[in-house]
C-alpha cells in the first residue's frame, strides 16, 4: 500500500496510447486538462489531472500525477430552495438631499461610438520633371532589319496587299475627306466682330491680382534689388539679390542671382554665379541672351545664357566701381554692346561689353564741374531714353537730380543741369514714355514729378508718406499713371487725372518692405521685389492698362498747366530775392539795424520746442480722426 | 499593272454597312492621291497598329514621332469615349493646333492621319 498521500506511480494502470500525429482519440475528452476518476483499487479514487496536450510536433507534455482519498473530498453539494429574506434595508434620509442642488437640466453625454483619432500627414513634396519621349522607328517585325531599304519597302509593299488594309483605308479615306472638305468649306474658328472696336470699359473698380510668387530658395533670404524682364515676350524675369544693409550679409549667404520662367516658380530658371553678389542686372535690349549686372565690390559683369551661370567676363577691379553699382543700363549703339553704370562712389562710367578691362569713358558726377571726386555726389538712379541717345539723367543719393550730356567737349560741359528738391537718396528716376520732358523721381517719403523746363522746384508731388518710397516707374501704356512702391510693402497705383492727393490703388503686396518694381513692356505685369527675396508678379485691371479717351490731351494739358504754375512762381521768387537784395545792398549804407543774433543754444532749443509742437500737433489730430471714424462705424 | 475595269466615272467608296465588293490596291493609291490634293493638306501618313509607317508623304523622322505620339493620343481618347459610354467608340479625332489641324481616322489596325492648314 502507498504511503498516504505521496504521489505513487500507478500501477495497473494502462497509460493511453501515445500521442502521434494528428491522431483524433476519444479518451481523453477534446479539452486539454481531463480531470477523470479512475478505478483503482479500493477505496482509493485516483484523481489525477493527466494533460494530454497535443503539441503541434505530437510529443507529450510532462504530466504531474497526485493521489487524495475519497474520503477526504468532503461532502458534495445539495441545494435547496429558501425563501427570499432582507438582509439590509437602508431608507432614505431626505436630510442628505440637503447637501446638494438640484440641476436641471443635465448634460449627459452617452456616446457609443468607438473612439477614433484624427491624424494628418503630409508628405514631402517629390520633384517631378516633364520630359518627352523621341521616338525613332516603329516596331519592325523581327526578321525586318530597319536599316535596309529593301526589307522595309518588301514588308510594306506586303502590308499593301493585304485586302483588309485596302478595305479600312478605303473606308477611312472617306471619312478623312469629308473633314477635310468641312475644314476647307468654312471656318469654324473665325473671329466674327474682330475690327469692332471693343466697347469702352465698364467702370470696374481698378484692381491688382497676384498672379505668382517667387521665392528666394535660399535659407538666408537677401532682397530682390534689381529686376528686368526678358525683352522678347516677357516670358521669363531676371532677379538680382543681395544684401543691401551695411555690412550685414554672412558669410553663407549665397551670391546667385536668378532667371525666372513665369510658368515655372518653383525653381529658377537659370542661376548666375557672380564673384560678388548683384546689385543690378540688366537684359540687353537687342540680344535677349545677353545679361550685364552690376556687382556689390563695383564690378561688372556680364552673361550669356547660352554659356551658363558662370560670367562671360568681369570687369578688372582696379577700373571699376569702389562701391556697389546701383544703376545699369544699356546703351543704343550698332553694335549693341555699349551701356553705362552709375555707383555710391561718385562715378558713371561706360563700358563696351567686349573689353571690360576697363571702361570706355568717365565722368565725375561734381555738381561744380570741377571734376573733383571728394566732392562727388554718389549716383544711385539711372535714366537714359533710347530716343534722345545724348542726353541722360543721374539720381544722387543727395537728393539731387543731374542732368548730362554725353556729347559735350569737356567733361565740364557734360553735366547740363541739376534739379533738386528731395531730402534723401532719389530710388528711381524715369521719363514718361510719352512726355519725354517730364520724369518722376521716387526719393524719400514723396514722389516728385519734374519738368525739364523747370529747375528750381518740381511741378507736381504727392503727399508725404507714412513709408519711405522705395521705387517707381511710369507705365507704358497710359501716360498718366505711374506706380510706387514703399517700405511698409505696398505698392500704389497713381492717376494723376483721376486724383491728386491720394493714390488711384493701393495694394499691399506682403509685409516686409518693397525694394524694387518693373513694369512689363504691356503695361499689364508688374513685378515687385521685396526685402526678404520673395518676387510677386502682378496683373493690374484692364482700366489701369488700357488708354483711356482724351488721355494724352489731358494729361498734356495738365503737365502744361503745372509748368506754367511753376514757372510763374520761380519768376516771383526771382522777383522776390532781387528786390530783398537791392534793398539790402542799399540799406548797407543807412543805419546798421542790430539784429539781435540768437545763439546756437537758445536757436536748437527754439527749433526743437517747434518741432515738438508739430508733432503733438498732428498726434492730436489723428486721434480726433481716428474717434471720429470710430464714431462713425459704432453707428 | 492593275487597269480599271469601265473607265469613266470615277469609283465611289463603298458605303460601310453593304458588305464589301474586292477594292483593289490601286483605289488606295488614288484615294489617298486625292486626300494629299485636297486644298490646304500639308502630309497624310497611313501607320498600322505597331507604329510602321505604311505610307507616307512627309520625311521619315516626322512620320515616325507623329506615329508614335498621334497612336497614343488616339488609344486615350478612345478608352475615354469608352470609358464614358460602352456602346460608343471613338470614329475620328481632331486636333486643332495654331498652325494646322491633325486629323486622325482611328481603325483596329490602322490609323490615317492627315494634317491640313485649314484656309483662314
Amino acid at each position: 500500500a502507498a504511503s498516504q498521500g505521496s504521489p505513487e506511480p500507478l500501477q495497473g494502470l494502462v497509460p493511453p496510447p501515445l500521442p502521434s500525429q494528428q491522431r483524433h482519440r476519444a479518451w481523453p475528452p477534446a479539452s486539454s486538462q481531463g480531470r477523470r476518476r479512475v478505478r483503482g483499487q479500493a477505496g482509493w479514487v485516483q484523481r489525477c489531472n493527466v494533460s494530454f496536450s497535443l503539441t503541434s510536433a505530437g510529443t507529450m507534455e510532462i504530466v504531474y500525477v497526485y493521489v487524495k482519498k475519497r474520503s477526504e473530498f468532503g461532502r458534495q453539494c445539495n441545494f435547496s430552495d429558501r425563501q427570499a429574506e432582507t438582509n439590509v434595508d437602508i431608507q432614505p434620509d431626505p436630510s442628505l438631499a440637503k447637501n446638494f442642488v438640484e440641476r436641471d437640466p443635465i448634460d449627459a453625454a452617452i456616446q457609443c461610438a468607438s473612439d477614433m483619432s484624427e491624424h494628418e500627414v503630409n508628405t514631402e513634396r517629390f520633384e517631378m520633371e516633364n520630359e518627352g519621349v523621341n521616338h525613332l522607328e516603329g516596331g519592325w517585325p523581327k526578321d525586318v532589319n530597319p536599316l535596309e531599304m529593301e526589307q522595309t519597302i518588301r514588308f510594306r509593299k506586303k502590308v499593301e496587299k493585304d485586302e483588309n488594309y485596302v478595305n479600312t483605308i478605303i473606308q477611312l479615306g472617306s471619312l478623312m475627306e469629308h473633314c477635310i472638305k468641312q475644314n476647307n468649306a468654312i471656318n469654324i474658328y473665325e473671329e466674327y466682330f474682330d475690327d469692332e472696336e471693343t466697347a469702352d470699359v465698364a467702370d470696374e473698380p481698378p484692381s491688382a491680382k497676384t498672379i505668382n510668387v517667387f521665392r528666394d530658395p535660399n535659407l538666408i533670404k537677401r532682397t530682390a534689388t534689381h529686376l528686368s524682364w526678358h525683352p522678347d515676350g516677357s516670358k521669363k524675369l531676371a532677379v538680382a539679390y543681395s544684401s543691401l544693409e551695411f555690412q550685414r550679409s554672412s558669410k553663407d549667404m549665397s551670391y546667385e542671382s536668378y532667371i525666372w520662367d513665369l510658368e515655372n516658380p518653383n525653381k529658377p530658371d537659370l542661376v548666375l554665379r557672380p564673384s560678388s553678389p548683384l546689385v543690378s542686372l540688366e537684359y540687353n535690349p537687342k540680344d535677349s541672351h545677353i545679361l550685364v549686372g552690376g556687382c556689390y565690390n563695383g564690378q561688372i559683369a556680364y552673361w550669356d545664357t547660352r554659356k551658363g551661370g558662370q560670367p562671360v567676363e568681369l570687369s578688372t577691379i582696379e577700373f571699376s566701381h569702389r562701391d556697389p553699382v546701383y544703376g545699369m543700363i544699356w546703351l543704343q549703339s550698332k553694335t549693341g554692346t555699349d551701356c553705362f553704370s552709375a555707383s555710391t562712389d561718385g562715378q558713371v562710367l561706360w563700358w563696351d561689353i567686349r573689353k571690360l578691362t576697363e571702361p570706355t569713358e568717365t565722368l565725375v558726377m561734381d555738381i561744380s564741374r570741377k571734376g573733383v571726386l571728394e566732392d562727388a555726389l554718389g549716383a544711385i538712379a539711372l535714366e537714359f531714353e533710347p530716343t534722345m541717345p545724348t542726353k541722360f539723367m543721374v539720381g544722387t543719393e543727395q537728393g539731387v537730380v543731374i542732368t548730362c550730356n554725353r556729347k559735350a567737349k569737356t567733361p565740364a560741359e557734360k553735366i547740363v543741369g541739376t534739379y533738386s528738391g528731395h531730402h534723401g537718396p532719389i530710388y528711381a528716376l524715369a521719363r514718361n514714355p510719352f512726355f519725354p520732358k517730364n520724369f518722376l523721381t521716387v526719393g524719400d517719403w514723396t514722389a516728385r514729378i519734374w519738368s525739364e523746363d523747370c529747375k528750381e522746384s518740381s511741378i507736381m508731388w504727392t503727399k508725404y508718406h507714412m513709408a519711405y518710397l522705395t521705387d517707381g516707374c511710369w507705365s507704358t501704356i497710359r501716360p498718366a499713371v505711374f506706380f510706387t512702391t514703399k517700405m511698409d510693402g505696398t505698392l500704389d497705383v497713381w492717376d494723376f487725372l483721376f486724383k491728386q492727393n491720394n493714390p488711384y490703388l493701393s495694394v499691399k503686396v506682403c509685409d516686409e518692405p518693397l525694394f524694387s518694381l518693373r513694369l512689363q513692356d504691356n503695361g499689364r505685369f508688374i513685378g515687385c521685389g521685396s526685402k526678404l527675396g520673395t518676387v510677386t508678379l502682378l496683373e493690374v485691371s484692364s482700366g489701369l492698362c488700357t488708354l483711356q479717351r482724351n488721355e494724352k490731351n489731358l494729361a498734356t494739358a495738365m503737365f502744361e498747366r503745372e509748368t506754367k504754375r511753376e514757372k510763374i512762381l520761380e519768376a516771383r521768387h526771382r522777383e522776390m530775392r532781387l528786390k530783398e537784395r537791392t534793398k539790402a545792398e542799399g540799406k548797407e549804407e543807412d543805419v546798421k539795424v542790430e539784429t539781435e543774433e540768437e545763439k546756437p543754444e537758445e536757436l536748437l532749443a527754439r527749433v526743437q520746442k517747434e518741432f515738438f509742437e508739430i508733432i503733438e500737433a498732428e498726434i492730436r489730430r489723428k486721434e480726433r480722426a481716428d474717434k471720429l471714424s470710430k464714431a462713425q462705424v459704432a453707428h | 499593272r492593275m487597269r480599271f475595269a469601265g473607265g469613266g466615272a470615277a469609283p465611289l467608296p463603298p458605303p460601310p454597312a453593304l458588305p464589301l465588293p474586292a477594292a483593289l490596291p490601286a483605289e488606295v493609291e488614288e484615294t489617298l492621291k486625292r486626300i494629299q490634293a485636297h486644298k490646304g493638306v500639308i502630309g497624310t501618313i497611313v501607320v498600322n497598329a505597331e507604329g510602321i509607317p505604311i505610307r507616307t508623304t512627309l520625311d521619315n523622322s516626322t512620320t515616325v514621332q507623329y506615329a508614335g505620339l498621334l497612336h497614343q493620343l488616339t488609344m486615350k481618347a478612345r478608352s475615354t469615349v469608352r470609358d464614358i459610354d460602352p456602346q460608343n467608340d471613338l470614329t475620328f479625332l481632331r486636333i486643332r493646333s495654331k498652325k494646322h489641324e491633325i486629323m486622325v481616322a482611328p481603325d483596329k489596325e490602322y490609323l490615317l492621319i492627315v494634317i491640313q492648314n485649314p484656309c483662314e
